[in-house]
């Protein structure tokens, strides 16, 4: 048994203890205790799940813990983890530990920042360890507010229309997903909002008839989708990336994006199968669209943020283009790219940030040479880029080529055409990320200030070092990992394609 | 003989003197006296009606006095305001204090 | 036998890599040169030991060599049809052949770029790619399943990318790498749909073909696809038409790196590759096999015309090795039966192409690194700056005449053995093909001795050489020549029949004297040409014909214009008409709808926005009449 509740308690102790501290140095403190408190619980949370595991614990989820919190609408705070739970509070607290030591020296309002960053990882842990509906919406919710005031405060350049932008979309996908919550709720009868019971029809939850799934599932899927980065729901990202300051960023991209993959499936999949199945192939074509969408837009992108963000779209949609795959190895996959671009994406914001927090421009156009002035800044950014365009010995290979395994065994001729349309993106990935890294890294520094800038920190280095080697390891080793999250993808596949309904082909649809 | 309707007169009259006063007035200062008009109009009608129709009561009166007392504290309150924002705005001219639409 | 001990072949590099990668900024240039070389040496030793090992072994009863799996772990599974991802090493007559030369040439440039690097700035993270690419190869060449060669073919591809980008001040380095990498990984886009297709189909990754006959029978109809979408991949990293652009840019990297990687061992990947899934091929698509003969003929024809019009030295030997690499390619294509031996000579081409990749290897190998030793002394890649060299640096003149007498077919020296092999092959496939390949042949030694003349002989640019005194290169650059050198005067004497053959047995190799006779004959044909016409110092018939084929020699000198045609699309038509719009598209469509809701929605407060003036009158008038509405209400 592990107490999960440890994933809301340390951060609350986190937000209780800083507003406490008095001075940078407390705060400093208590957030590096906190986030390697974190850490080491996830770390623990592994090792004891996958001994549980072994001992032949064969519950979908374990670790669960439940008690009633509001009776009259039946919600329950009700908490357990399985493989794919495990992997994201793995990378989340990974993150954290890493943004607490890429936002070390940021000023000012230090202590408020921290308290907000604080605040955002506990709706992450939060969302990640429940299995209440409710209360996953809840914490999603506590997620998403902070956000707006990271960026809008320690922001950078339109940050103002950036955290508005990005608050005001994903709050309109948060209704959405709140319509189709309740929607879920009252349609399996309105008795439970426990995940599992509404998914196996226990507990006095019945099955949500079809008509109303039509309904619910494509608002749960929109509503997770746009904070998954859903083309054409995604331009919240690239701009909200591009003013958020660099942990926040990495969060947001590394964590945050992934609720939104893992809410998809979690939910809007898992919970509503026929519709999953009946309406998957629309979001499935919208998807490939994004994912080739996203990697045509970063080719021609001048500020690295951006680039990156369009990456970002390009990858989540990935992770999406899998779970509707609807098969094992495709949805493995797909949280194997939730993990893997978590841990690129958040170590290409780190060395973005900290290579404008030096030059003050993201501008590829501006940048040259940097390779010589900050070399261990650089050498990171190379391997974030080279691990993005999915080299093997990094993560992204790993993931990229589940996912592309799993979708091939879908035979017909939607499915097939789409996923090599989505291969075509790890070329077009290749093209922007050498021509960012050879313009920016490669060359002659012409720009005397730049000459005199200094390599990374200390605090830094433990950042981005931590993450490449979550990164390699990741992609030398991921058998266990793979394991670990298949183990755990396999009930909730099966039980979306035990579903009755097979409409794959429009003209199934149309003509029922 | 005192007509009842004599005395309702003299409040309607008073009644609309004071919300025409109240609404078109620029002054702070008359747009208080205009209020205190429309109060003493009440007034006036608590005392008639309890004089002349429920002779036997006093709650009538009681009202009118509190309505007086309370209307004098109100006064008092409202030009400690009156002051406070002629500090702010160096004026009592209401068509100058429209920052409530802020 | 137990060979687990092979797993040290593809760790030790690993180590080097990350030892020099991680620690090498803290080491001087010798330690960490050191550390690569005798890494390698031990690897390379390792490789030897095992080819002799394997090799005096004996044969299994039907007289092949024994396919032995040393080891083979599962790396990733993929849980579905039986797929995964496994990692391992698999010995066979060409891997081990492979290893030989990838140990071989790469501890010649090894060993080389102690001279060659001396000094360098970034000496350590050269010897750190050296040993990342090395793991690569031989990681490649021992793969035991498809996934395991395409995850290592990466891998070769980005350390390719980092060596070709080693002088990474140089604009033209920074293009020629990016350039490199994303044109093979767009063949490597086929190569992946050519596995995965494979892989539905088939049911399997591995390469044990007769292990898993079953499922592949049961996959044929989809094969010449699967394969044709692997040689797409293979014809990226081998630079075959269209797809060889990347190769010539590719000199921009240091010469020990355009010797090792892009003449002897990675550009031949894709030749492995056709040569690894070669009984898929000749079972269940010959006639598609001819198509790689046909672009391999193709690519030949085109990359000897151009090498006769280059004036880079290494741009020539860049464009000899797309063309010799093409032999091989059509050496495989040409194969159209399973059976080997004299009345069979349909599969003669793979034993054929196996060992011109070898000798090729070695001989090309040798050939850059003269240049590099070359360049070093002459501080330019251009013809014009030499000429008469062979008084100054007579140990790389000799090892140069032997490897260019040996790439032109001319006996002893070992490319005559193969080459000749080759032309057998394409004789017995169609005499046209024959005779397509003995013209190509013939222009190769046209332009290698074009080449020659114009470093060694030829015009001297006298007062060049006055300026900057040319003189011999250290040991550590000539030892490597002559190694190198003395290997092709041997090699075509090593009976490769007995070890290399299309279906595992012993075959003996017999000159078909028809063939070899007329090669030989126009291959001195053509030397002859080329000493009549660029060994003098003033050389009036190639000027002269220079200027009668004027627009001939411009169009071969740019290559006939690949290069632009790939600018024009990628720039002109995928940025500017693809990537544009959609970044447009995305910035006004998508985004503009949204900051349309929001503007919309802005207009709209503005609107409602009039009724709260703020004006305390104005609220009491609106409450006065409400208050009154409602009255009204309740009298009615």
């Amino acid at each position: 048994m592990f107490p999960l509740h440890l994933f809301i308690i340390i951060p609350l102790l986190m937000l209780l203890c800083l507003w406490l501290a008095r001075g940078i140095k407390a705060v400093r403190g208590v957030m590096l205790a906190g986030s390697s408190a974190l850490l080491i619980t996830a770390i623990s949370l592994v090792v004891v799940y996958l001994k549980a595991r072994q001992a032949g614990a064969a519950a979908e989820m374990l670790f669960t813990t439940d008690f009633t919190w509001f009776a009259p609408l039946h919600i329950n705070y009700t908490v357990g983890v399985d493989g794919i739970s495990v992997a994201m509070l793995l990378l989340s607290s990974i993150i954290v530990f890493t943004g607490t030591f890429a936002s070390w020296r940021l000023q000012p309002l230090t202590k408020e920042y921290f308290l907000w960053f604080t605040l955002l990882s506990l709706g992450v842990f939060g969302f990640f360890i429940s299995i209440d509906l409710f209360m996953m919406f809840m914490f999603y919710e506590v997620a998403l507010i902070p956000m707006y005031l990271l960026i809008g405060v320690w922001g950078t350049g339109r940050k103002e229309y950036s955290a508005m932008k990005l608050t005001l979309m994903l709050m309109g996908a948060s209704a959405f997903l709140m319509c189709g919550i309740f929607g879920i709720f009252y349609g399996a009868g309105g008795q439970t909002f426990n995940i599992l019971d509404l998914a196996h029809h226990t507990n006095g939850a019945h099955v949500i008839p079809v008509a109303q799934q039509y309904i619910w599932f494509p608002l749960t899927f929109v509503g997770f989708g746009v904070l998954g980065a859903m083309f054409p729901f995604h331009t919240w990202s690239p701009d909200g990336h591009a003013s958020a300051p660099t942990a926040v960023s990495m969060l947001h991209a590394g964590v945050l994006m992934k609720l939104g993959g893992y809410g998809c499936f979690r939910i809007a999949m898992f919970l509503m199968p026929e519709a999953a199945k009946a309406l998957g192939w629309i979001f499935l074509i919208v998807v490939a669209i994004g994912v080739v969408y996203g990697a045509f837009s970063a080719c021609v992108q001048t500020d690295m943020k951006y680039i990156n963000a369009y990456s970002s779209v390009s990858h989540c949609g990935l992770v999406l283009f899998a779970i509707l795959m609807i098969n094992r190895t495709a949805a493995t996959g797909a949280i194997l790219q939730m993990l893997s671009h978590g841990l690129l994406t958040a170590l290409f914001f780190a060395c973005i940030g900290m290579i404008y927090h030096r030059a003050h421009t993201r501008d590829v156009r501006e940048l040259q040479g940097l390779i010589r002035i900050m070399p261990y800044i650089c050498v990171c950014f190379v391997i974030a880029g080279l691990g993005n365009l999915g080299l093997p010995g990094f993560s992204g290979f790993v993931a990229e080529m589940t996912i592309f395994v799993g979708s091939f065994q879908q035979a017909d001729t939607l499915h097939r055409v789409l996923t090599i349309l989505a291969t075509t993106s790890i070329v077009i990935t290749a093209v922007f990320i050498l021509r960012m890294v050879g313009k920016v890294m490669y060359g002659v520094c012409k720009n005397p200030d730049h000459l005199k800038l200094h390599d990374a920190t200390w605090d830094e280095k433990i950042a981005i070092t931590t993450l490449v080697v979550c990164i390699a390891g990741l992609g030398l080793a991921p058998l266990w990992m793979s394991d670990m999250i298949n183990y755990s993808v396999t009930p909730i596949v099966d039980h979306i394609n035990a579903a009755a309904t097979q409409l794959t082909s429009l003209t199934s649809f149309l003509i029922p | 003989m005192l007509h009842l309707e004599y005395f309702l007169i003299l409040s309607a009259l008073m009644l609309f003197i004071g919300i025409y006063g109240f609404l078109t007035r620029r002054s702070t200062l008359a747009v208080l006296i205009s209020v205190e008009l429309m109060l003493n109009a009440s007034d006036i009608n608590f005392a008639v009606f309890n004089r002349l129709l429920y002779p036997a009561g006093q709650e009538g009166y009681f009202f009118a006095l509190f309505s007086i007392a309370i209307s004098a504290a109100e006064t008092a309150v409202a030009i400690a305001i009156m002051i406070a924002i002629y500090r702010n705005v160096r004026s009592i001219q209401l068509n100058h204090l429209d920052t409530l639409k802020w | 036998m137990d060979y687990s001990y092979t797993v040290l072949i593809l760790l030790l590099p690993f180590l080097s890599f990350l030892v020099l990668g991680v620690f090498g900024k803290f080491m001087s240039h010798r330690t960490s040169g050191l550390i690569g070389t005798l890494t390698l040496t031990v690897v390379t030793l390792l490789c030897y030991y095992t080819a002799y090992t394997y090799f005096t072994a004996p044969r299994t009863a039907e007289g092949t060599y024994a396919v032995i799996t040393a080891f083979n772990h599962q790396w990733l599974p993929f849980f579905i049809g039986g797929l995964s991802f496994d990692i391992g090493c698999m010995l066979d007559p060409i891997s081990v052949m492979m290893l030989v030369v990838v140990g071989t040439v790469s501890l010649a440039v090894h060993v080389y770029s102690f001279g060659y690097m001396h000094g360098e700035r970034g000496f350590q993270r050269f010897y750190a790619f050296l040993s990342l690419f090395t793991m690569s190869m031989l990681g490649l060449v021992v793969a035991t399943n498809i996934f395991q060669m395409y995850l290592f073919w990466e891998l070769v591809g980005v350390s390719s990318y980092l060596l070709i980008g080693f002088y990474y001040t140089k604009p033209a380095a920074i293009a020629a790498s990016k350039k490199a990498f994303i044109v093979t990984r767009f063949a490597d886009l086929g190569f992946l749909i050519g596995i995965l297709i494979y892989g539905y189909y088939c049911g399997t990754f591995s390469f044990d073909f007769e292990g898993n006959a079953d499922k592949i029978a049961a996959g044929a109809a989809m094969l010449p696809t699967a394969l044709l979408l692997m040689f797409v991949g293979g014809a990226g990293k081998s630079a075959m038409f269209p797809l060889h652009i990347w190769l010539p840019d590719a000199m921009e990297g240091p010469t020990p790196v355009s010797a090792l990687i892009h003449a002897a061992t990675m550009v031949v990947a894709g030749v492995f590759q056709v040569a690894r899934m070669y009984p898929l091929w000749i079972e269940y698509a010959p006639n598609t096999l001819h198509i790689v003969a046909y672009v391999g003929a193709f690519t030949a024809f085109y990359a000897a015309v151009v090498a006769c019009a280059q004036t880079d030295i290494k741009r020539v030997l860049a464009f000899s090795t797309i063309s010799q690499i093409a032999f091989m390619m059509v050496a495989l294509g040409v194969c159209t039966e399973y059976v080997t031996g004299h009345s069979h000579p349909g599969s003669v081409g793979y034993m054929a192409a196996m060992f011109h990749l070898f000798t090729h290897a070695m001989f090309k190998a040798c050939l850059f690194l003269c240049a590099g030793a070359i360049i070093t002394i002459v501080h330019d890649n251009e013809m014009a700056a030499m000429g008469g060299m062979r008084k100054y640096m007579p140990i790389t003149h000799i090892t140069f005449l032997i490897c260019c007498l040996s790439i032109s077919g001319i006996p002893p020296f070992s490319g005559f053995f193969s080459k000749d092999e080759i032309l057998a092959g394409c004789f017995a496939f169609s005499p046209v093909m024959g005779w397509i390949m003995t013209l190509i042949a013939a222009m190769t030694a046209f332009y290698m001795f074009r080449l020659y003349y114009g470093i060694f002989w030829g015009t001297e640019n006298v007062k060049y050489h006055a300026e900057i005194q040319p003189h011999e290169c250290p040991a550590t650059m000539t030892v490597p020549l002559i190694f190198l050198a003395a290997v092709t005067c041997v090699a075509g004497f090593i009976p490769f029949g007995h070890f290399v053959s299309a279906d595992g047995m012993s075959y003996d190799i017999h000159l078909n004297w028809s063939v070899a006779g007329t090669s030989i004959v126009i291959a001195l044909a053509s030397i002859g040409l080329a000493t009549y016409m660029y060994k003098g110092s003033t050389q009036p018939v190639a000027d002269k014909l220079a200027a009668r084929f004027s627009t001939l020699n411009k169009w071969a000198y740019h290559r006939f214009y690949i290069d632009e045609v790939y600018q024009f699309v990628t720039h002109r038509i995928i940025f500017a008409h693809i990537s544009k719009p959609v970044a447009w598209c995305d910035k006004h469509i998508v985004d503009g709808f949204l900051n349309g809701l929001a503007s919309g929605s802005h207009r709209l407060s503005y609107l409602i926005r009039g009724f709260q003036s703020g004006e305390v009158q104005q609220y009491a008038y609106v409450f006065l009449i409400g208050a009154l509405a409602i009255v009204l209400l309740l009298i009615i």
